[in-house]
């Protein structure tokens, strides 16, 4: 029988809260340890405790990441889920499960194969503590699985004395539930035709979550100045920093710290927080998700037309509304980029991997002070909250934080005239005072009405339209100063794809499955808004584009046609937006359909 | 326009301790109605700063929106002034004290703006006894679209229309003392004697410094049957005392007459005297000064002076635990942990 090695998707149900996320977790990382890629995905509902959630492991040693369709091996722990689960397996493929109690026929699919083990007996047998009995049942089923695919079990065993180093006594009942599943599997069962066999695909990356690295970002970027109000999925941004700010962030001699964070009463107080904090002089920022976006309009605009440096982190969830808030969409694309009334645009950036959020938060805060303006981190649910596989991260230490332009007590008193909103260098960014630089000069009255480049109150009509349309030279500004986009092909094909943010595993995915079938595309990953001329020229130089996002409203595409002079026909939209990162398969699917195979 | 000032100023001004002159402090020329209570606020304001040589660049104003929060452009002039959004004043404020604690901040709101629109954002400040004075200019109604009344209006006021309102004011000193802030004053725009050393007080207590200013509007609620017109407020007016404001380098001049006065040492070694009208009267116990308020609002009397003060105020930077440093000034030498450090977490994440 060929076995299929380092290649499959392994599904586990569980109960919410029941301790079965760390299990999983360590299956995951075992893997990783293993030298193989691997990408989970947790699917978690809006609950504490109680109803169902599902873990997702591809696990392939060509690297790709992105969701697989079709499940390989199922471990169904959850009694509530269980029909369903069972149904949800590919045919062939494998369904472990609790055979303490009995399945019912109805339960049984004539397609798959079934692997009892009597999880919660063995586990009655051998703990009395009734929690013990429903945390062990986890890391048997981890034993048992490892067994079945022929893993290297010292690697899950150090791992387990790892994470107990400082809670030693409860290392061997967690190596005992883990070999009561060897056990029971090497007595009953063969091994699967599914192997994980080690690797050394894995080289210096790390396995983190989005969040914990935007996190660092911020912290490498010089925040020092955190406002938040808790909402899925960006509370762990955070927490996240917080952690890590006292980790990396006290001051060695009075152990004080040099940061402040303060939950605020709602997202609108955490902006305004945000937009005290820069104003005063401070690198601040903000993390939330859509609907947190949406309360912050007013302040987003006050940002824009007063020009006070913001990082926001808007880490997206499915909308609108409450909307689907522990699933995965890439819907706030226009929200964030015309946020607040008025004539407003706002800079985006786009991260696609852990490294790349702290990247990019961190040139955030450089990019924030430089264009005195909102600048909107766009993550989601998926790269935020799940570990994904990561370039380890970097940092350069000769770099230097870009405070943009902000004059000193010494530079105010060589100028003649101060003029906060006088555009000196031609560059639509005007030179910034920080309050209390000095005694009598620099001093000026930020506010969110109109007012003339000396920043005094006026309603004339003239001057306004001077002033908003130097604010408009600065975007122009902006266009060199993100980050351009990324194009992993680019050959001169007549079909280009477009993709961003978390797609970019799936897009990757897809442009290889399409070649396979004959089908050439060049593709382009756009990191940031506003596009370069990079951007429009591929858009230019190709007859179609397929626009790869997960939202129902195409919104890339929209910015695309508001911004560039692009016939919009040539766009062609490919979406998903159920929630669930986006596959290969369904690009695949999507684009072949239009494209006729031309080999 | 409520005045035009001279352009000229004599050349020997009064000068205070740090070489200043009044004019120093002063601010662009009002827009507010001729006789408005306000104006007399921010005049309050410019010779409160001006007598506490308090230098104009370290001191930060910032406000909502409304006439109220129009008069920051109005006094110091030399300091930064930010008119933030509707409401959202405090949240702007405790960004700024987070970025800066060397700073005073100045937060000027009014009564739309802090007990309607801005109530989420007031009442969080007081919980975490933002270092602060807030000073509600508060004349019972929405003065910039023209004189709706609002949450602070007095059940049965009358308008300048002659409608009654219908629903009990909100009592911004009486919320304020229940959520524990450590300083509650009431004043009157008309009583600079009283108005002056509250602020200087305000100013110099290390937390949130609430000043419920009356301040009569004198275009849409100075009519007749309204409780905050000018002659309302003058009939009704009740003190708790006088309060003289006495910075640390000076000595207690003024005298009191024995048990009718109290004093009260501030963390900067200034003192605040209050001479009592009430002999039983302690502006540092919290139930006495509970009593007072509910007393004055059966009796229709608007009481003001320092009501509440707690001397161990704590400091928001020291309840947080951040360094003596302002943030804003700390650099990527200070923030800045390096790859090193970085390499530590990425090898914690393999």
């Amino acid at each position: 029988m060929n076995h299929i090695v380092n290649d499959m998707v392994v599904r586990f149900a569980n109960v919410n809260g029941t301790g079965s996320a760390s299990a999983n977790n360590l299956f995951a990382k075992a893997v990783f340890r293993m030298g193989i890629p691997v990408s989970p995905k947790n699917i978690f509902p809006s609950n504490i405790q109680g109803l169902p959630t599902w873990f997702e492991i591809r696990i392939n040693d060509k690297g790709y990441l992105g969701r697989r369709d079709g499940i390989d091996l199922l471990v169904a722990v959850n009694p509530q889920s269980f029909d369903k689960d069972v149904k949800s397996v590919r045919s062939g493929g494998y369904l472990v499960y609790d055979s303490t109690k009995k399945l019912h026929a109805e339960q049984i699919r004539e397609d798959i194969n079934y692997i009892g083990i009597p999880m919660m007996r063995l586990c009655m047998e051998h703990y009395q503590n009734p929690r013990q009995q429903q945390l062990f049942k986890n890391i048997v089923y981890v034993g048992a699985l490892a067994t079945l695919l022929d893993m290297e079990i010292e690697v899950i065993e150090n791992m387990i004395k790892e994470q107990f180093k400082n809670k030693q006594k409860l290392i061997p009942s967690n190596i005992q539930a883990l070999e009561l599943g060897i056990n029971y599997v090497k007595e009953h069962y063969e091994l699967l035709p599914y192997r994980l066999e080690r690797r050394d695909m894995v080289g210096d990356h790390i396995l983190i979550e989005g969040n914990a690295a935007t996190a660092l970002g911020c912290v490498y970027g010089g925040a020092t100045v955190a406002a938040w109000y808790p909402i899925t999925p960006s509370t762990s941004v955070a927490l996240s920093f917080d952690k890590f700010a006292h980790q990396l962030r006290m001051d060695s001699d009075t152990n004080k710290k040099k940061f402040a964070i303060v939950q605020a009463e709602d997202e609108l107080a955490a902006i305004g927080m945000v937009i005290g904090a820069s104003w005063n002089g401070a690198r601040a920022f903000t993390s939330t998700s859509g609907p947190g976006v949406s309360l912050m309009n007013e302040f987003i605009g006050l940002a824009y037309y007063a020009e006070i440096p913001v990082v926001l982190i808007n880490v997206q969830r499915g909308g609108p509304s409450t909307g689907m808030p522990t699933r995965t969409q890439q819907a706030d694309v226009l929200s964030s980029a015309y946020a607040s009334h008025g004539d407003t645009k706002h800079v985006l950036l786009f991260p696609s991997t852990p490294a790349e959020c702290f990247e990019l938060t961190a040139d955030a805060f450089d990019l924030a002070d430089r264009l005195q303006t909102p600048i909107i981190v766009m993550s989601d649910l998926d790269l935020g909250m799940n570990v994904h596989m990561s370039p380890p991260l970097k940092w350069d230490d000769n770099r230097k934080y870009d405070l943009g332009k902000v004059l000193n007590r010494q530079e105010l008193d060589e100028l003649e005239h101060f003029g906060r909103y006088r555009d000196v260098d031609n560059d639509g960014i005007g030179y910034r005072t920080v309050p209390g630089t000095h005694p009598k000069k620099g001093s000026f009255f930020t506010r969110g009405t109109s007012r003339d480049e000396d920043a005094k109150y006026t309603e004339d009509g003239d001057t306004y339209v001077r002033v908003v349309n130097r604010i408009l030279k600065k975007w122009d500004t902006a266009k060199d100063l993100v980050p351009g986009p990324e194009f992993s092909s680019k050959n001169d094909h007549p079909n280009g794809i477009i993709y961003f943010g978390t797609t970019n595993y799936a897009a990757m995915e897809a442009v290889e499955l399409l070649e396979a079938k004959g089908i050439k595309v060049d593709a382009m990953r756009i990191k940031a808004f506003p596009f370069n001329q990079e951007v429009e020229d591929f858009i230019n130089q190709h007859e179609r584009l397929f626009v790869i996002e997960q939202n129902r409203d195409a919104q890339m595409r929209a910015v695309f046609m508001n911004e560039l002079d692009t016939n919009p026909q040539k766009l062609v939209p490919i979406l998903n937006y159920d929630g669930m990162p986006i596959t290969a398969n369904n690009i695949f699917n999507q684009i072949s359909q239009l494209i006729p195979v031309s080999v | 326009m409520s005045y035009i000032r001279p352009v000229f100023r004599h050349p020997e001004l009064a000068k205070n301790a740090i070489g200043y002159s009044r004019k120093d402090y002063e601010g662009a020329i009002s827009t507010l109605c001729a006789g408005c209570g306000h104006d007399s606020i921010s005049g309050a304001i410019v010779q409160a700063c001006y007598e506490m040589s308090i230098e104009p660049h370290k001191i930060a104003k910032v406000s909502g929106i409304g006439c109220s929060s129009k008069t920051p452009t109005y006094f110091l002039g030399n300091s930064h002034g930010f008119n933030s959004v509707h409401g959202r004043m405090p949240s702007v404020t405790t960004g700024a004290y987070m970025a800066n604690r060397d700073l005073k901040y100045i937060g000027i709101s009014g009564d739309g703006d802090t007990a309607s629109i801005g109530m989420g954002q007031f009442v969080h400040a007081i919980r975490r006894n933002l270092n602060m004075m807030y000073i509600v200019m508060n004349n019972g109604c929405y003065g910039l679209t023209k004189g709706q009344e609002s949450a602070t209006a007095d059940k049965g006021s009358l308008t300048k229309s002659g409608s009654e309102t219908k629903y009990p004011g909100i009592d911004l000193v009486g919320l304020a003392l229940e959520l524990n802030a450590t300083f509650v004053a009431r004043s009157f725009s008309g009583d600079k004697t009283q108005l002056i050393p509250l602020i200087k007080a305000a100013m110099s207590h290390p937390g949130f410094a609430l000043l419920d200013v009356l301040s009569p509007c004198v275009t849409f609620n100075n009519n007749k049957g309204s409780t905050k017109s000018y002659t309302y407020i003058r009939d009704y007016i009740e003190a708790t005392g006088t309060v003289d404001f006495v910075p640390k380098e000076e000595e207690i001049t003024v005298e009191y007459e024995e048990g009718k006065s109290t004093s009260v040492q501030l963390h900067d070694g200034s003192t605040i005297k209050l001479s009592k009208l009430n002999p039983n009267w302690n502006p540092t116990d919290k139930l006495s000064a509970f009593n007072r308020v509910q007393e004055a609002k059966m009796k229709g009397e608007v009481l003001t002076g320092l009501i509440y003060i707690d001397p161990e105020s704590q400091d928001l930077h020291d309840v947080m635990g951040t360094v003596q440093t302002p943030l804003n000034t700390l650099r990527e030498d200070q923030l800045n942990p390096g790859m090193e450090a970085l390499e530590r977490i990425n090898q914690s994440f393999r």
